[in-house]
């Protein structure tokens, strides 16, 4: 690191050398060090590049895929790979590797999306009860216990009886019965940092609400939900796919993980790289989010260096 | 007790401060009163659990109500401070009176950097943009006295000193001039000679600016060298109020000389053991009857378990204690010996 300062009091300029402009640079944002401290990571970098390909991958699919992932084409049937068809062709003659690459849209779109959801209802709620404590703490962690205590796929099923299949409801659902943990985590944390002598100095200092709430005790509460939040993704792409086979997901033609494992049930035992190729899939992508969410937790927590 | 100048800034009426608890009532202050001047240094010695901490939490309005209880009088520039909303008690904070901490790294937030705090507590009060209010934290850490100010503004509170931290600390509370300073333990957790540099940084700091310091701990020599007038605190209660001078000459409850003799001092010759004082202060929730200190004073007589001793005394000078003269007599022979 070339530009960071000496580490030395004494080695350091004198007090009036360093112009009063240069602080804009790395002065207020802590989000320089986190990066750093990320960066040094190696399985951090490792996931981020697992990651980052399969979000390129989602983004560029038209790009990348070789073939349309619906184009049939009936005289080539669930052939195994080969040079035309690098992972093989389905039981109805579609490329494979086109549509393992157009999976990875449905899986990027409804992992991010259902855990920003389940983050974003679980802060609310979690900073509530957390800071507010009282009855508002007891209504808003029963419901969460209720929540917690209802297993996601039988609940996700019940949505999507009532809404049919598709992507929106599968997120909603996935989202809806996920708040329950990062609520609990962010509540929890909040109760020891709300009681944070700096957070008294805050306050002692007039320090509004909203502020001691939002610029104290959530930044040093939220650490443990970014972290649960990254590696959820991964469990959501999980319960995605989960559903998908259980033919409770996206819709069934839908060029997606779940639903290519499902079809390549069929052929367990034969054609044993229909549902692998697929699989590996996933466990690449989750994977990834589990690397980048280890390597966050350590990134965010200044004090472990 | 009485001001000692004309024009108090704070003046604490009658200040009583409970909890109620599953086990009882904690009775942290008890019918406490005191009053400050501006540029004054008021000393306020206790043992843990004496109230000394609470009663200044109580000022700030920061005792959360319930559990807590807060009745009496604070006037702050004869505005009482406990029927304020909590609106002006906010905009009070920081910038009329502040607060610093006994411990400096948990008073300070560990995921921001220290100049950015500093930043923080000026953008709290006044309409100023981030820059210049960084520039005005910066400083700040150069009157604390912070070496490579610029630099260190740029750390985290883990990679401070427990003195600098202190520092830090003190930039934050006197950052809009507050016209009282709550000092709660300033030093208690720093090391000897770090002590003597922050407390002479915070009278410097005092004269510069004439900042009303209530100083609060349990260190009889930090309130020896620093205030001007001494309260002595016990179970909630006073138990004796004196100028400096006059309090560590010629104390007059047993609980302060009992203080004093505790203490080791290098400027005279030892000519016995250190004396301890036997026992431990009371439960808050069973005050002993009578005098809170009986069970513990050397001069305790019948009377004292049955009557609670008012505070006596010219106006300099007053103590809760049945047997005034006969402590004084004791001081005196113990200092000729």
């Amino acid at each position: 690191m070339t530009d960071t300062p000496p580490l030395i009091d004494e080695a350091a300029p004198p007090k009036d050398a360093v112009p009063a402009a240069a602080f804009g640079i790395r002065g207020q944002t802590q989000f320089g060090d986190i990066r750093r401290r990320f960066f040094r990571n190696k399985l951090a970098v490792i996931g981020l590049t697992m990651v980052g390909l399969v979000f390129l991958l989602a983004v560029f699919a038209p790009l990348v895929a070789p073939d349309d992932p619906q184009a049939q084409n009936l005289s080539l049937t669930a052939r195994p790979p080969s040079a035309a068809h690098w992972f093989g062709t389905d039981e109805l003659g579609r490329d494979q590797l086109s549509r393992v690459i157009y999976g990875s849209r449905i899986a990027i779109v409804v992992g991010l999306a259902s855990i920003v959801l389940a983050l974003v209802l679980g802060v609310i709620l979690g900073s509530i009860a957390g800071y507010r404590g009282g009855k508002a703490d007891s209504v808003i962690m029963r419901t969460a216990d209720a929540f917690f205590a209802f297993p996601l796929l039988i609940g996700a099923i019940l949505i999507i009886l009532v809404t049919g299949r598709g992507v929106v409801p599968v997120i909603l659902s996935i989202g809806i019965f996920t708040w329950a943990v990062p609520a609990r985590l962010l509540r929890s944390s909040i109760l020891s940092v709300r009681e944070a002598e700096y957070v008294e100095a805050a306050r002692s200092l007039g320090a509004s609400k909203w502020r001691i709430v939002t610029r104290h005790v959530l930044p040093n509460s939220l650490a443990p939900v970014l972290v649960y939040g990254m590696v959820s993704v991964g469990t959501a792409i999980v319960a995605e796919t989960a559903l998908s086979f259980l033919g409770v997901g996206v819709k069934p033609n839908v060029a997606d993980w779940g639903n290519m494992i499902s079809a390549g049930r069929a052929f367990f035992g034969f054609k044993d790289y229909l549902w692998e190729i697929p699989s590996l899939a996933v466990v690449f992508t989750v994977l990834g989010f589990v690397f980048v969410g280890d390597g966050l937790r350590d990134a965010l927590d200044p004090r472990l260096r | 007790m009485t001001p000692a100048g004309p024009e108090p800034l704070v003046s604490v009426e009658d200040l009583r401060v409970e909890f109620h608890t599953d086990a009882g009532v904690v009775k942290a202050v008890d019918g406490v009163s005191w009053s400050i001047s501006p540029g004054e240094t008021l000393g306020i010695v206790g043992e843990s659990g004496s109230g000394k901490s609470v009663s200044a939490m109580a000022l700030m309005g920061l005792i959360q109500q319930p559990p807590g209880k807060v009745t009496g009088k604070i006037l702050f520039r004869g505005r009482d401070l406990l029927v304020a909303s909590e609106d002006e008690l906010r905009s009070l904070r920081g910038r009329d009176v502040s607060m610093i901490f006994q411990d400096p790294l948990t008073a300070l937030n560990p995921v921001y950097k220290v100049g950015h705090q500093v930043a923080e507590v000026i953008q709290a009060h006044e309409k100023i943009g981030r820059i210049p209010a960084r520039k005005r934290a910066v400083d700040l850490l150069v009157e604390v006295g912070i070496p490579n100010a610029r630099i260190r503004a740029d750390e985290y509170p883990h990679q401070f000193s427990g003195g600098m931290r202190q520092r830090a600390m003190i930039a934050m509370a006197l950052a809009l001039d507050p016209a009282l300073l709550l000092a709660d333990e300033p030093t208690t957790a720093l090391d000897v000679t770090v002590q003597a540099q922050i407390m002479s940084l915070l009278s410097k700091l005092q004269e510069e600016r004439g900042t009303a310091i209530v100083l609060i701990t349990h260190d009889l020599g930090v309130v020896a060298g620093h205030a001007d007038r001494v309260l002595v605190m016990y179970a909630g209660k006073v138990a004796e109020a004196a100028g400096a001078d006059a309090l560590f000459h010629a104390p007059r409850h047993p609980y302060t000389l009992g203080l004093l003799t505790s203490l080791a001092r290098l400027d005279r010759r030892r000519t016995e053991r250190l004396r301890p004082i036997p026992g431990q202060p009371p439960s808050l929730i069973r005050v002993p009857p009578g005098c809170p200190f009986h069970p513990r004073c050397p001069f305790a007589t019948d009377i004292c378990s049955k009557e609670m001793p008012p505070l006596t005394g010219g106006a300099a000078h007053i103590a809760a204690c049945h047997h005034q003269d006969r402590v004084a007599e004791a001081r005196a022979a113990a200092i000729e010996v």
